[in-house]
């Protein structure tokens, strides 16, 4: 029994890392219709900044999330004005083809300046007790802190004019258009929001697993994944799917073994792909 | 383009790169070997890709299933050339099957799917290490021939390769399955309502795609001797054979060859002088690819005859 809930109680703190990961992710695919391949790499930057601000300069990765924001806000918000918004209502090949190749030059300068070494902030923090369940503190605090991240985006998009505005775009452009909205500063807004979030979510996961480029495709990887199974472009979708996927990879990992937990999310998602398109928690038509 | 100048710039193509050996060392002819290669792997996407218009991503699951294949059954005594064989049938049929599943997905949902295939693909070769010898990988039995002998069979393979899948190509062009899959693209609904039955031409676009990167897979995987998942199932590799199609033109006959053979030439220059900075140079090759030349290299014909035109 407390096996059993050992497992769900890893896979819950996964879940809500994994939430975190994607539900910018699944913000710009919902909005821009837009599959950012830049997404994994954004992570491992807002990971590589609150990183070498800890180990160089002593700065706490709390006190480093606000600034990782800011940096990555603005990043995504001139590459979504500079480059994407060119190409922003092409076919999906284009688009996809192009964050692939701009991701191949992030990826590139990362490699150069950081090596692939992998780099983990360890605060030593213990574990906590919760009965037969035990709880790392730091992981209990990067799962704490996704969650306060997700919700924030929750809150923004429910409460503040932008947030408004960016689902009344992703209902219906021209129509947003016509009440004065004015989409291709939306568009610019929602990939930095994207790109904010990508990189929060950096910061949250160097607290919690090694940071390295080799892994931003799994990463990347991960945020397909929530997207399909969540459904796209709203935030509760984002929170169930990384929920399910990640119980699914911590009971796929302990039933059988943990090379096949990947194997169990994508196996998840390509079912989930054929019969429900718009996820556990999308609406019909919608996508 | 003209069929007759098809026909020409196919020949003239071949010709060029089967007579490297007359006069030139091994590095050009592996050069021009993995120009072929690119070149089939490129023509292959485009069937899928070009034509139809999906966005696949799933060349380098074909690419990894059919070295796997033909390596496992030249590990039991098959010979090479039937090893190659069972590898191209075995994952023509899987790609048959496995069209039938996701090609009701579109957009941007085939495109994601595509490329989970690539990830479960090397996933499951990872994890079955009975069979695939896992993260280890496996090593293909050697042939014993000077390293010349061996590098000029391989450029000939590969050339074949590449000239069947023309040659497949110039047929489809020219077929109800092209103009079909034409139609597709253009608007499925549509080509659906006047009575093409979309899904059973779909999903021969679909196999057309992979049956020869099933073959390149096999012959590649016994020319370089060893094969692992990581290197088989890339999915840079499946994203470069797209942007090699884009580059020469999707949807055209020759446009693809004509991409890959470029992106090679370009990769090669890269790798001898930055080797540091390759990859950041291919994005960069593929960002102004998508912003000045969407159409790809053949479509500067047209434009320059536009221009000419303009200017008389």
């Amino acid at each position: 029994m407390a096996i059993y809930l050992q497992t769900i109680a890893n896979g819950l703190m996964l879940g809500a890392l994994y939430a975190c990961l994607a539900v910018g992710f699944s913000l710009v695919w919902g909005v821009l219709n837009v599959i950012n391949m830049l997404h994994g790499s954004f992570i491992i930057l807002g990971g590589y900044l609150t990183y070498f601000a800890w180990h160089y300069y002593g700065i706490h990765p709390i006190v480093m999330l606000p600034v990782v924001a800011l940096l990555m806000f603005a990043l995504g918000f001139v590459l979504q004005r500079g480059a994407i918004n060119r190409v922003v209502s092409a076919p999906v090949l284009t688009t996809l083809t192009l964050t692939f190749g701009l991701d191949m030059i992030l990826y590139n300068l990362m490699t150069y300046w950081f090596t692939a070494t992998p780099r983990r902030i360890t605060l030593d923090l213990g574990a906590a007790n919760l009965g037969p369940v035990v709880l790392p503190v730091d992981r209990l605090l990067g799962t704490g802190l996704a969650l306060l991240l997700t919700f924030l985006l929750y809150a923004v998009m429910r409460g503040s004019n932008i947030g408004r505005a960016i689902v009344a775009v992703r209902m219906d452009r021209t129509a947003a258009e016509l009440m004065g909205i004015r989409t291709d500063r939306i568009y610019a807004i929602t990939f930095g929001i994207g790109t904010l979030m990508a990189g929060a979510a950096g910061v949250v996961f160097a607290l919690v697993f090694p940071i390295t480029t080799n892994v931003s495709g799994t990463w990347l990887g991960k945020a397909f994944v929530v997207c399909v199974v969540g459904g796209l472009g709203s935030v509760p979708g984002a929170l169930v799917g990384g929920l399910v996927l990640g119980l699914v990879e911590s009971f796929a990992g302990f039933w059988f073994g943990p090379q096949n937990a990947i194997t169990a999310g994508f196996v998840l998602m390509l079912v989930l792909l054929l019969t429900r398109p718009t996820g556990l928690m999308g609406v019909k038509g919608y996508e | 383009m003209k069929p007759l100048a098809q026909y020409a710039a196919i020949i003239v193509g071949l010709v060029l790169l089967g007579t490297t050996p007359l006069y030139a060392d091994n590095y050009i002819l592996r050069t021009a070997a993995t120009v072929a290669m690119y070149g089939a792997l490129a023509t292959s996407w485009n069937f899928i890709g070009g034509f139809t218009g999906y966005p696949s991503f799933s060349t380098a699951a074909f690419f990894g299933l059919g070295a796997y294949v033909g390596t496992i059954c030249q590990r039991n005594g098959i010979p090479m050339g039937v090893a190659w064989t069972i590898a191209t049938v075995s994952v023509a049929a899987f790609a048959a099957l496995l069209g039938g599943i996701i090609l009701r997905l579109r957009g941007h949902y085939f495109a994601i799917g595509s490329i989970a295939i690539v990830e479960l693909c090397r996933l499951i070769v990872s994890s079955w290490s009975d069979l695939t010898g896992g993260g280890d990988g496996l090593n293909v039995p050697l042939i014993h021939a000077s390293p010349d002998a061996v590098t000029r069979l391989f450029l000939f393979v590969m050339l074949g390769i590449l000239a069947a899948s023309l040659v497949v190509t110039i047929i489809v062009d020219r077929s109800r399955l092209g103009f079909g899959l034409r139609c597709i693209h253009q608007n499925e609904d549509a080509a659906a309502m006047v009575g093409i039955n979309t899904t059973a031409y779909k999903i021969a676009a679909y196999t057309l795609s992979a049956v020869f990167c099933a073959t390149v897979g096999a012959a590649y995987a016994s020319w370089t001797g060893y094969i692992d998942p990581t290197d088989s199932f890339q999915i840079v590799m499946t994203v470069k054979v797209a942007v090699m199609a884009i580059l020469g033109g999707a949807g055209t006959v020759v446009g693809p060859a004509l991409g890959a053979a470029a992106f090679v030439l370009l990769e090669e220059v890269f790798w001898a002088n930055f080797i540091d900075w390759n990859r950041a140079i291919l994005g960069v090759v593929i960002v102004l690819l998508i912003f000045f030349l969407p159409g790809g290299l053949l479509s500067l014909r047209a434009r320059l005859r536009r221009a000419s035109g303009g200017a008389a």
